[in-house]
């Protein structure tokens, strides 16, 4: 299926030639993608590989983002590593820790002798993947950011005005209340909940979710989300679960499902969801910005990004590094990132590509496209939303998915549930310091 | 009086084992061996630089009460995943041993869902107890139950222990019916004379005397509960809610290869093998005694 995918994309686009001379340098490019994403990937490769004629980038995708990191890591530790690897955002510590396996990209541009302007990429993103001295360790490639998708026909059939205000979370209690009392079995729900009730929740009202800058400044850091606010929102969403005001639906987004099927009003969830809102939901809908709490100082600051960055891997030829350089700011030009933003939902990573999208006028045609790019950058971000940056991150997002599933069921309290996510959490990271040192 | 077989000289013998000396070497003991010897380091995940711990990868998992919780679960999913698939197995097997028309139907119904691999079972499954848009859950929700096996760890360990015993009931369906059609009619036939019921006969004849097949079922299938059983957890809970479906195994994958943790990983795979090694010891030494061959 993907090969007839590829051979179509092939065989349909007529500027290219896919035979390959012997003298080409080839680059291999590992990526997470599959479906409607897998094909934009590798439409930009071929187009890459159809502009020049030194390199052929290969792009091979190796499962979902845990598998192909794994992929990576074991590749390299058989020397088979490839040149590129997408890495998803929770990986970036694991990535940051592997000196001598993975060359940052400042040093592989400044060694291609390519043109490379760092101040281009949009801060809340490239933030998320540079060292503490700003310079860019990877590739920002798929980033997004929470938004509230809010089904217009459902807050209407409540009788509710579809354009109620619903910037902040004191106001959604009351709308959340009419929803119920009006019948509905879905008043709001929530993808990936860690990434957007608390990593986010935290950078958008400027409180800490870990010491030591989130993990930026050190791999000593702990774990800080147990502090009054986090405790406060999680213990809200736990009553309004209680009341089956708040649906959970799974670690995942798994909710999606449910709310583009018309069932829920209010969905917390990546702004890249609109690729398939937009093909699926038979109701008139809108995207607003993530609430947030009245009275917190500060608030709302900025989300942070989750998505991918795509890593160049150590020990390739100086040949190869050429070609990854060339390939990156190919991925960085405007009018790539342009299609890429407005095909996908993915934030653009250049401040470039975001103004070539207004002036095209995008942000017209559909509107709430530009929300994810305005709640990113209207702040400069503080050490609180930067990004987050902790080691055995992954694993420390199951044992919070646990905590506040814990939560949700009734079994336990928001404080007890934040608590004992935080000292299990401390434990991954103490073992991730012991060994990376 | 055991029969013995036995052979001149040792080279022959030799010759003879030494192709499943060679597989057990390649596939068992050499990652053994390693594992062993990884569970005392906490090596980084690109292998650029190990450190020595000795047994601190052990303390530092029998110190962590999840991870002594994950025996518990461990054993009640083992349990109920080898009952549920074995009573059915029997039951099935007893009945399409009576069946004189269409018998052979029957049985290749019945072993059909042995053809199909754990992680797609597991995704069947879920797809009826999806708890907005499965029909099972849909159904229970018209009864007035709400299924929520996302939250609710009792019904989520239901799910998978279901979902692991459906296609095992086929295997174990093979071989019990093979059982059955070995016990001579003779015997059978002279307690039916003499006034036993079908029951009895089946609890006092039948029984015993396929006694080293439900042995054998009992060993396969527990280690197979212990093992095997991964694609399912991985596909439906993920070893949520809470934990409440995380056995021994999936916790090796997923600190691991979600994780990264290779020593902790590697120290939880020796736990393992010594666990799985001592039930089938015990196994061997006190049900043993009771099987008939």
């Amino acid at each position: 299926m993907k090969k007839f995918a590829i051979g179509a994309m092939i065989a349909g686009t007529t500027m290219l030639s896919p035979l390959v001379a012997s003298a080409q340098t080839e680059i291999q490019f590992w990526h997470a993608f599959t479906g409607r994403l897998g094909e934009l990937v590798d439409a930009q490769v071929v187009a890459f590989n159809g502009g020049q004629s030194d390199y052929k980038v290969v792009a091979s995708h190796k499962g979902n983002y845990s598998e192909t990191l794994n992929a990576g890591i074991a590749a390299f530790r058989a020397g088979e590593q490839p040149d590129i690897l997408m890495v998803f955002e929770v990986g970036t510590a694991t990535m940051m820790g592997a000196k001598g396996a993975v060359k940052p990209v400042f040093q592989v541009m400044a060694d291609a002798g390519a043109s490379f302007d760092q101040d281009a990429y949009i801060g809340a993103v490239k933030g998320y993947y540079t060292d503490t001295d700003g310079q860019m360790l990877s590739l920002p490639f798929n980033s997004s950011t929470p938004v509230l998708w809010v089904n217009r026909d459902a807050l209407t059939a409540a009788g509710i005005d579809a354009d109620v205000d619903l910037s902040t979370w004191d106001k959604i209690g009351p709308v959340l209340d009419q929803l119920k009392a009006a019948g509905s079995t879905c008043p709001l729900t929530t993808a990936w909940q860690s990434w957007i009730h608390l990593e986010n929740l935290s950078a958008y009202h400027n409180v800490p979710f870990a010491t030591k800058d989130n993990g930026f400044a050190g791999l000593d850091a702990e774990l800080a989300f147990n502090s009054p606010l986090q405790v406060k929102h999680v213990q809200t969403m736990g009553d309004w679960a209680k009341d089956g005001k708040f649906i959970y639906a799974g670690r995942r987004n798994e909710g999606g499902a449910n709310f583009r099927a018309g069932e829920c009003a209010l969905f917390t969830e990546s702004s890249a969801g609109y690729a398939g809102i937009k093909a699926e939901a038979k109701f008139a809908f809108d995207v607003r910005p993530l609430p947030y709490w009245e009275g917190v100082e500060g608030a709302p600051l900025n989300t942070i990004i989750g998505g991918a960055s795509l890593w160049v891997m150590e020990g390739k030829d100086e040949a190869n590094y050429k070609g990854v350089a060339e390939f990156l700011n190919y991925l960085s030009s405007t009018p790539v990132q342009a299609q890429w933003h407005q095909d996908t939902g993915y934030l653009p990573i250049t401040a470039a590509a975001g103004d070539a999208t207004r002036e095209a006028g995008f942000y017209e045609a559909n509107p709430g496209t530009d929300i994810a790019v305005i709640q990113m950058t209207t702040n400069t971000p503080t050490a609180n939303s930067k990004g987050i940056r902790l080691g055995n991150f992954d694993q420390i997002r199951t044992i919070i998915d646990e905590e506040l599933e814990g939560v949700w069921s009734g079994g336990k309290d928001a404080q007890t549930a934040l608590d004992s996510a935080v000292t299990r959490g401390n434990e991954l990271l103490r073992r991730f310091e012991a060994a990376s040192r | 009086m055991e029969k013995r077989v036995t052979f001149k000289g040792w080279k022959l013998p030799l010759l003879l084992i030494l192709p499943q000396v060679f597989v057990s070497a390649v596939f068992f003991f050499y990652p053994a061996v390693q594992a062993i010897w990884q569970s005392m380091f906490i090596p980084d995940p690109f292998g650029l630089s190990t450190r020595f711990v000795g047994l601190g990868n052990f303390e530092y998992l029998f110190s962590n009460s999840h991870y002594r919780a994950s025996f518990v679960t461990t054993a009640v999913f083992s349990l109920l995943v080898t009952l549920c698939s074995m009573v059915p197995a029997l039951f099935l097997a007893v009945l399409a041993d009576r069946l004189v028309k269409g018998a052979g139907t029957y049985r290749t119904l019945l072993i059909w869902p042995y053809a199909i691999a754990p992680a797609v079972a597991g995704v069947l499954w879920l797809f009826m107890f999806n708890t907005r848009i499965g029909i099972v859950s849909w159904y229970l929700g018209k009864l007035g139950y709400d299924w929520n096996h996302v939250l609710n760890g009792a019904e989520a360990m239901g799910l998978v222990v279901v979902a692991s015993s459906w296609g095992r009931i086929s295997y174990n369906f093979l071989f019990f019916f093979a059982a059955l059609q070995a016990v001579p009619k003779s015997v059978i036939e002279a307690a039916a004379i003499d006034g036993a019921r079908f029951w009895r006969r089946f609890f006092t004849i039948v029984l015993p005397l396929i006694s080293p097949t439900t042995f054998f079922l009992l060993v396969v299938n527990v280690v197979y509960a212990f093992f095997e059983t991964f694609g399912v957890i991985h596909t439906i809970t993920g070893g949520g809610p809470q934990q409440s479906t995380t056995i021994l195994v999936y916790k090796v994958f997923s600190d691991g290869f979600v994780g990264q943790d290779l020593g902790s990983s590697a120290a939880q795979s020796v736990i393992l093998l010594v666990v799985v090694g001592a039930l089938t010891v015990v196994q061997f030494k006190f049900l043993e005694k009771r099987v008939h061959y």
